[in-house]
């Protein structure tokens, strides 16, 4: 019998694991206690990106979760991480008070500028920070929840969801665009000055904010380990590969597809609440399809159904997308991403993570063959060797062995 | 309880499937008893797999009845609740899950608790453990437990997928094809599994191979055009003019 712990720990996820905590605890480290002239010296600017960086990869986990093992193809996981961002950004403008440029105590600028005389109902609670963190998870949670109910239950797949799930994401941008929606509109929510308390500005909190993150990140990828790792990852394996025959033994698959999918989502949704802070803004610009795209792409690039994989294209992707969007390959980013989706589907489709995993199980096959072959003059181990038909049980003489059949 | 309509274990009485004004399955009735294993042949579009799909809850009749252990009506049920009364089906394509173990392929099939809190705090057992060596004994995968199925032959698919049938332990078992692309020796050891299987469980089986139908010497029903040609011993079948015509051939 083994301990749940030990399953969800294999040597992968322990490595990456360590990995994690070690940038997690050098990088504020190097921040903060090595002199700034030293060039091991990490800047604050660099805290705030590589902050970014590891929301988006929890953002890659959670979408990996139900695409590379349930099979779900979202196209649309972007707005669960917007409306995440928005719980966030909500509270966060509800803090401004008197500071704000019309110095309103309850109502946000925005509101004040669109002559609203009170805050709307769906503001309330937002200036308590436990209110919103519950609404963080239930936002994206809930509509994830009506959204799979419904999709699931009617048995939509494949393609079809995906695309469904891109227009709901369009459909929210659209709706969020708009003034009168009540979460300022174009502009959406900025200018930030503090969280419980803290200066959002201030080093010690951007710091904090990436050490949160990548706890966040930690457990999620725990969270998702133990998922894929019980009778319940197997099931959705199952899902993926041959639904209907998983039906016909007797899983309730919408009721699977269901909880992943929620669960996912709120995921998406904790991923966006700390990307807000740390990029100071959410916009309806979130919610744009090309973002959930996008990050369909860190997962394919990293590796689908690995996990690991998911975290590493989202890190690398999103350097890649750092490093020529600031210099003078600025223009062709997007032809650089979209080269990279083509390359990666056609001479890696199992992503990078995946195609070493691949490696090393074929070499370890491969050395269990030769093994195996090497001692083949001694004793054949007639499971490996026969088709797997022999004769367990004594057959008639008239009948011919099996055993004289070619092995495959 | 409610009390049983039939003592039959699969009871069809007048089912019509129609597709696109197709009928498919056309005043189809006929009953298994309990603890019979029952032949159904054919020519193709005769119906046979829509028959399947009538009773594993995947195509909804018109109209028409179908009872399982004298109780359940399976026409208002779906594939899930149908699997869950012990109904299992195997597939005229073997469906096997290509990136599971084959051990792990018995493990989904096994008879446990489906639900979702079920599944993610499941615990491996000896006994679950125990039980899966026991099914790959019998469709004589031992040797093999560890290897993907994705990687197995055809011949062993299909018995790797009966395997799974008798994990789910189904008082019924629909079995399509299940020798289609076997060589002589795996369809006759096909024919003595299923006989093996019929022991305990009522078995229906589909097949075109009638060397294979011969070998298991059970009662044979021939569909035709959606509704029931003939039914009787193979010999007897075998010698009906109308089978002969539309089946057999002279």
């Amino acid at each position: 019998m083994t301990f749940p712990i030990i399953r969800t720990l294999d040597r992968g996820a322990s490595i990456f694991l360590v990995l994690l905590a070690a940038f997690t605890i050098a990088v504020p480290v190097l921040n903060l206690l090595v002199p700034a002239t030293s060039s091991l010296h990490v800047s604050t600017y660099l805290i705030a990106l590589f902050g970014k960086y590891v929301c988006y990869a929890l953002l890659a986990l959670s979408i990996d979760l139900i695409w590379g093992y349930a099979g779900i193809l979202s196209l649309g996981h972007g707005a669960f991480f917007a409306l995440g961002g928005y719980a966030m950004g909500m509270y966060l403008m509800r803090q401004i008070g008197t500071r704000g440029v019309y110095a309103d105590p309850i109502r946000p600028d925005f509101m004040v500028f669109l002559n609203w005389p009170e805050l709307p109902v769906y503001w309330w609670g937002f200036q308590s920070f436990p209110y919103a963190m519950v609404m963080v998870f239930l936002a994206p949670g809930l509509l994830a929840f009506v959204f799979g109910w419904f999709a699931f239950r009617s048995r939509v797949t494949g393609v079809y969801l995906s695309i469904i799930t891109q227009a709901l994401t369009f459909a929210l941008m659209l709706g969020f665009f708009r003034n009168n929606f009540g979460f300022g509109g174009n502009n959406g929510l900025t200018d930030f000055k503090d969280i419980l308390g803290f200066n959002i500005q201030a080093t010690g909190t951007r710091n904090a904010l990436f050490v949160i993150s990548c706890i966040a990140l930690g457990l999620g990828f725990l969270i998702c380990r133990f998922i894929v790792t019980s009778k319940f990852g197997k099931v959705l394996i199952a899902i993926r590969d041959a639904e209907s025959r998983t039906r016909f033994l007797g899983y309730r698959v919408e009721s699977y597809k269901l909880f992943v999918f929620t669960l996912s989502a709120c995921m998406a949704g904790v991923a966006g609440a700390l990307y807000v802070p740390q990029v100071g803004i959410i916009n309806p610009g979130e919610f744009a399809p090309a973002n959930s795209i996008e990050a369909v792409i860190w997962v394919a690039v990293g590796g689908r159904g690995t996990l690991t994989g998911a975290v590493l294209g989202a890190l690398v992707v999103n350097y890649g997308k750092t490093y020529f969007t600031t210099g003078m390959l600025a223009p062709y980013w997007l032809f650089v991403l979209g080269g990279m989706f083509v390359l990666v589907t056609l001479f890696l489709p199992r992503g990078i993570i995946g195609t070493l995993q691949h490696g090393l199980q074929a070499r370890k096959l491969r050395s269990a063959a030769a093994a195996a072959e090497a001692g083949a003059d001694l004793e054949p181990d007639p499971a490996l060797l026969t088709p797997a038909i022999a004769p367990a049980r004594p057959t008639p003489a008239s009948r011919p062995a099996p055993a004289t059949r070619p092995a495959e | 309880m409610t009390e049983r309509s039939t003592s039959a274990m699969l009871y069809l009485n007048g089912i019509n499937v129609s597709f696109d004004g197709f009928r498919a399955l056309n005043n189809l009735s006929f009953a298994i008893e309990p603890g019979e294993m029952r032949a159904i042949i054919g020519p193709n579009g005769a119906g046979k797999t829509t028959m399947m799909d009538v009773v594993t809850g995947k195509t909804r009749p018109d109209s028409g009845d179908a009872v399982f252990d004298g109780v359940h009506n399976l026409t208002k049920l779906d594939e899930t609740e149908i699997a869950g009364l012990g109904i299992g089906r195997k597939f005229q394509k073997p469906t096997v899950f290509d990136f599971h173990t084959i051990e792990d392929n018995i493990l989904l099939a096994l008879k446990d608790d489906r639900s979702t809190r079920g599944t993610l705090f499941a615990k491996e057992t000896a006994e679950a453990s125990a039980r899966i060596t026991g099914i790959l004994d019998i469709v004589r995968l031992k040797g093999v437990r560890d290897r993907l199925a994705g990687s197995l032959a055809h011949g062993q698919k299909q018995w790797l997928e009966i395997g799974m049938l008798l994990a789910q332990e189904p008082k019924l078992l629909l079995v399509d094809e299940p020798v289609a692309g076997m060589t002589d020796v795996e369809t006759r050891q096909t024919a003595e599994l299923l006989k093996e299987i019929n022991r305990e469980r009522t078995v229906v089986v589909v097949e075109h191979d009638m060397t294979f139908v011969r070998d298991l010497g059970v009662k044979v029903t021939c569909l035709h055009e959606g509704s029931v040609l003939a039914e009787g011993t193979i010999d007897d079948v075998s010698q009906n003019d109308r089978v002969v015509e539309v089946y057999l051939g002279r």
